[in-house]
């Protein structure tokens, strides 16, 4: 499955914990590592910071495609399933309606549009995430524990096109990281 | 006074008609579609004045309607202290003010009661078993004490509102917010009660021997749609007609966009509800209002309503560029403006034409007359007063507003 295991990167390096103090400072720095034209690193806080999307650059995700497709799929199965049913395979004659009684596949289509809908929009949203994932470099920082508690990061990948050991280290410092760490790759 | 109570967000000139822009003439130029219309129907209506009276009844309805949604649509920022939507508020704030101007335009109706309402011939009651026993609440003098009993009410809670407002932007004082606060909760527990009865009053009464426990819902539901609709239309006009385009954000269209699709759902939830528990009981005496719009050209419109204030506002209103678009948006809510209008003609009108749609020329001269005086007293409150409560506490988090 690969979709359980995150993609572990081929360097020394799994890349760069940047620690800041506040979601402002956090913020502030997400608008310069987009300017400087990073790709592979991503924002880490305890509760979400509004406008950080914007500040990171984040494209618009794929999500309400999916959802849309979903649940478009589920109301066309619940319609159909039901006009196969009572129309076409198994005629019956029910509380003198028609065969075909579209009003009353009405409520199926609806549920079945919403269920799949749902259903897209929760595994999209994994799959999307790599999710679950059971481990992740990360978790191997000490600070990094404090991210669920009172912590923001900024995380560099290493096989980011612009990633350098030293000189990325430097510029998270000069944006007022409270501590920069180079984690290892295993 | 403190400074916070001084603070002001805006400066009026930035939330004002300026002098000599093209927005100060529709007073007028709607007070002559007004004189017009009533011209209209007052010649064409003395020779049909069954016609005359639905006519009126539909647009007396549809703009009523639109004065209800606002009323709800300002009484719940309040009550859940609602933030995001405060610079929209006057829109809806000059909307219910029209309310006792719709207790005038009500007038009219009360010469063709006859002609509306079988349950007014004392004739048609004396042969009819199940009118006799609606008697006590279907008669003339209680439908008259309910109507005057519904527009004080409505009028009262637009008047306090709606003062409360204009003074707050006077004076500042932020306990007017706190007041107006409290009173809302029980204000939308009253308005729910009226708008529910004027609606079997004025609506359902029409075919008297059909009742249907969900119709004040449903008269709500199209009444909040067509409100988000016209706000959409007013915000984004505006916007184009350099007025608050600083102060209304593409954020604030995106948040009115989204009630539209909300509630476009809604209504077609309610709507088909209704229809569906009618329809698969299959009692007579609920099927017959249903009955009469499955049949010939009300059919179609029936099947028009379905398409067209649902499925395509549904997939129209879908995307989040439409919504934060003021062009497209506004698109979006005359669509379903016309939709709304045509909700409401389907409710009424099959009970004057039971063969078929007929559309005649007093529709339309009794929409230019209501919407005529509608607009023309709208348009001059907003050119008397500040665009946005200038002194709301919550304005600065408004104009901050972005959605997540």
């Amino acid at each position: 499955m690969a979709l359980l295991v995150p993609e572990l990167p081929k360097g020394p390096h799994y890349g760069i914990l940047a620690e800041f103090a506040t979601p402002a400072d956090l913020y502030h720095a997400c608008q310069r590592v987009r300017d400087a034209g990073f790709t592979r690193w991503d924002a880490h806080s305890p509760f979400p910071v509004h406008g950080l999307e914007t500040a990171m650059g984040l494209r618009r995700s794929p999500l309400p495609w999916i959802v849309l497709g979903m649940g478009l799929t589920g109301a066309a199965l619940g319609f159909v399933l039901q006009w196969w049913v009572h129309a076409s395979a198994q005629p019956l004659v029910i509380s003198g309606k028609p065969y075909f009684a579209w009003p009353a596949m009405i409520p199926v289509t609806f549920e079945l549009g919403v269920l799949f809908a749902a259903l897209g929009a929760v595994f999209g949203m994994l799959a999307l995430n790599r999710l679950p994932m059971h481990n992740h470099p990360l978790f191997r920082s000490k600070v990094f524990e404090r991210v669920t508690d009172d912590a923001f990061f900024i995380s560099i990948e290493s096989w980011d096109p612009r990633f350098d050991p030293s000189a990325t280290g430097k510029l998270l410092e000069s944006l007022g990281a409270r501590s920069v760490e180079l984690l290892e790759s295993e | 006074m403190t400074p916070e109570r001084d603070h002001v967000a805006l400066r009026p000139e930035q939330a004002t008609i300026p002098p000599g822009h093209a927005w100060n003439r529709i007073p007028v130029i709607a007070a002559v579609f007004a004189l017009v219309g009533i011209a209209a129907s007052a010649i064409l209506g003395t020779a049909n004045p069954k016609q005359f009276f639905f006519s009126w009844l539909v647009s007396f309805l549809f703009f009523l309607s639109l004065a209800l949604g606002a009323l709800f649509f300002v009484l719940i920022q309040y009550a859940a202290q609602g933030g995001w939507g405060i610079v929209l508020r006057r829109i809806g704030e000059t909307t219910f003010a029209m309310l006792p101007v719709m207790a005038v335009l009500f007038l009219p109706l009360l010469l063709g009661l006859h002609d509306l309402y079988e349950w007014s011939h004392a004739e048609a009651v004396a042969e009819d078993p199940l009118l006799q026993w609606k008697a006590p609440y279907l008669n003339v003098p209680f439908f008259l004490i309910r109507a005057a009993l519904f527009f004080t009410i409505w009028s009262f809670i637009a008047v306090l509102y709606y003062r409360g407002s204009r003074g707050q932007d006077a004076t500042g004082d932020p306990g007017i917010s706190a007041r107006l606060r409290r009173f809302a909760g029980p204000a939308i527990i009253v308005l729910a009660l009226t708008q529910t009865f004027a609606s079997v009053d004025w609506i359902m009464s029409l075919t008297p021997h059909w009742y249907s426990t969900m119709f004040g819902v449903y008269f709500f539901a199209g009444s909040f749609v067509g409100f988000i609709a016209l706000l959409s239309v007013v915000a984004a006009a505006m916007r184009r007609a350099g007025l608050l385009d600083t102060v209304i954000s593409p954020e604030h269209l995106h948040d009115v966009g989204k009630l539209l699709f909300a509630f476009t759902v809604f209504w077609t939830y309610i709507a088909f509800s209704q229809f569906f528990l009618i329809w698969y009981a299959n009692l007579p005496e609920e099927t017959t209002w249903y009955r009469a719009r499955m049949e010939g050209s009300w059919m179609t419109v029936s099947l028009f309503l379905m398409a067209g204030h649902f499925a395509a506002p549904f997939f129209y209103l879908m995307g989040r560029t439409v919504k934060r678009n003021g062009a497209t948006l506004a698109v979006g809510g005359a669509w379903l403006l016309a939709m709304h209008y045509l909700d409401l003609y389907w409710q009424v009108m099959p009970t004057l034409h039971p063969e078929g749609l007929r559309v005649s020329v007093l529709d339309v001269a009794a929409f230019v007359a209501v919407g005529g005086c509608f607009v023309a007293a709208a348009s001059w409150l907003m050119r008397r007063q500040a665009l946005v409560p200038l002194r709301d506490p919550r304005l600065a988090e408004s104009l901050a507003f972005e959605n997540a």
